[in-house]
């Protein structure tokens, strides 16, 4: 589809990062044919990340997580489809189908749908007080609670989990955290940096039981009062937020006869096996150059904007493989921690900085492969990280644990 | 209210008021400017939210933190001694006219 392409356009399934961004970058790039965003909240698209952090806290009100102001859509014609689900995909007719009965028309169709929280089987998940934190209205429910709570449990020792308790000590409230497994954040870092992230938060206060699984949460009169272990150990508990992960939202692809595994597939240009059909963000699972091309679903607003850039400029006729690095962030506290890269399947870790003052960058390898950097309280290593990662360049192990080794002059170097 | 003014890659110049305590990124996008992009939300995360202060007003914006100075050095397009990242700028009386340069990328 060519620049003023035809008048059905292109329709966009969710209004998150991704979806935003699609419609934002087809305008950049002079589409000139209908463009719609659909979302089912019922909200100007807005930005997730400062939700579990300085949204929650208080810092920032709502106006600042806005993407764009209302009047941008219209001055960029997009039509905005707030607070509405789609339920199925015609793929013959080209058309999406609302709930309510209505049906969009498409000539591309965006599938930007992101993901949901992942909700354990558990005995008493819907007791009053048991919250999550993904979306606004969450956040929202969240803040509220925290504001009155005396005892917070977290299952759950992710991004998310660690991000809630560093604010709810920050307030003063007493935070156990619930994790599966042995260390924090074991699906995304190594176990250095688990155990340095686990250790600074012990130290502001937060409790936790490693290797533990939740057997029920427990109330009275609705309302959550305690969460036992398989070990019976109780703990009590007036908020329980459950951080486990998220599920994608593939079931509008797979309804409609689209490949899905942890995701919807798509080739290394997003495109999914129908060619009026493309999957971008938290949904899709796709063939990254830094995972030697092995699918990979990623949670994170660098990919889901990027991935949205890249359909974009395919859109109006520029197609280019999907290439970028992947990166990601966090913010605990104090402890800023960032990725470059895409770090599983390591074999080895090397510790560059000052790793027990908590500024330091941890490289992983697989053989000699540097698959990725975790950056901790350490922002110039990941900007370097990030050009090196990006441009393909080697820094062999040796060279990152060697103090004199001149990062900055391996990551700018020409050729 | 402090105002700045934002000046395109191509020249197109846009003031906006910007209230004591919002950064010259936020003011950017809540107003829609294209030429911020501000992917992580201000948490000097990501470097898209590059500009170029007016030589003659760097004096005027709050110092740089060690983690901007390093975010900087991964910019898209090329870091300048007068870069700056838009979300440090947070307004302060002293930075009322402040005019900034957006570069010709930020991704």
């Amino acid at each position: 589809m060519a620049s003023g392409g035809p008048a059905d356009g292109v329709v966009i399934v969710g209004a998150g990062h991704g979806g935003f961004q699609v419609a934002a970058s087809l305008r950049q790039n002079g589409f000139d044919g209908r463009v719609t965003l659909i979302g089912d909240e019922p909200h100007l698209p807005y930005q997730r990340p400062p939700l579990s952090k300085d949204y929650l806290d208080g810092k920032s009100g709502f106006d600042l997580l806005l993407m764009r102001p209302a009047a941008f859509f219209a001055e960029h014609r997009i039509e905005l489809m707030s607070g509405r689900a789609v339920t199925a995909i015609d793929r013959t007719g080209k058309a999406v189908a609302l709930a309510g009965g209505s049906r969009i028309a498409y000539d591309h169709l965006v599938l930007a749908t992101g993901a949901r929280n992942r909700v354990p089987p558990l005995p008493g998940v819907e007791l009053d007080g048991v919250c999550y934190l993904r979306n606004l209205a969450e956040t929202d429910a969240l803040k509220e609670r925290l504001a009155a709570c005396r005892n917070a449990v977290v299952i759950g020792a992710g991004f998310i989990g660690l991000e809630f308790a560093a604010i709810a000590r920050g307030k003063g409230v007493p935070v156990h955290i619930v994790e599966l497994v042995e260390r924090v954040m074991a699906r995304v870092v190594c176990p250095e940096t688990s155990a340095y992230f686990g250790r600074e938060h012990q130290k502001t206060g937060v409790e936790f039981s490693f290797g533990a699984r939740v057997e029920r949460i427990a109330g009275e009169g609705g309302k959550v009062s305690y969460v036992v272990l398989d070990d019976g150990r109780r703990l009590p508990a007036d908020l329980v937020l459950i951080s486990i992960g998220v599920v994608p939202n593939e079931e509008l692809a797979a309804t409609a006869g689209l490949a899905v595994a942890n995701g919807v597939v798509v080739d290394e240009r997003l495109l999914t096996a129908d060619p009026a059909i493309s999957a971008i963000g938290d949904c899709a699972s796709f063939p990254s150059r830094h995972s030697l091309r092995n699918p990979v679903r990623l949670e994170a607003v660098q990919n889901a904007a990027d991935h949205a850039r890249c359909v974009a400029a395919r859109l109006v006729g520029k197609p280019h493989a999907y290439e970028a690095l992947p990166w990601f962030w966090s913010e605990q506290g104090a402890l800023r921690l960032q990725i470059a890269g895409l770090t599983t399947g390591f074999q080895q870790v090397v510790l560059r900085g000052e790793y027990e003052k908590g500024e330091y960058s941890a490289f992983c390898y697989a053989g000699d492969r540097l698959l990725g950097i975790e950056s901790i309280n350490k922002p110039a290593d990941h900007a370097f990280a990030r050009r090196l990662l990006a441009a393909g360049r080697r820094v062999t192990p040796i060279e990152a644990a060697d103090p004199s080794f001149d990062l900055r002059a391996a990551a700018t170097a020409r050729g | 209210m402090p105002q700045v003014t934002y000046v395109s890659h191509d020249g197109e110049r846009t003031t906006l008021d910007v209230p004591l305590g919002t950064s010259v990124m936020q003011a950017a996008t809540l107003h829609g400017l294209d030429g911020i992009v501000a992917e992580c939300g201000g948490s000097c995360m990501c470097a898209t939210c590059h500009v170029y202060v007016q030589e003659d007003q760097l004096a005027k914006c709050p110092e740089m933190e060690l983690g901007e100075d390093a975010m900087l050095d991964g910019t898209a397009s090329p870091r300048r001694p007068n870069s700056r990242l838009s979300c440090q700028l947070v307004m302060v009386p002293e930075m009322d006219g402040l005019v900034v340069t957006m570069p010709e990328t930020q991704t």
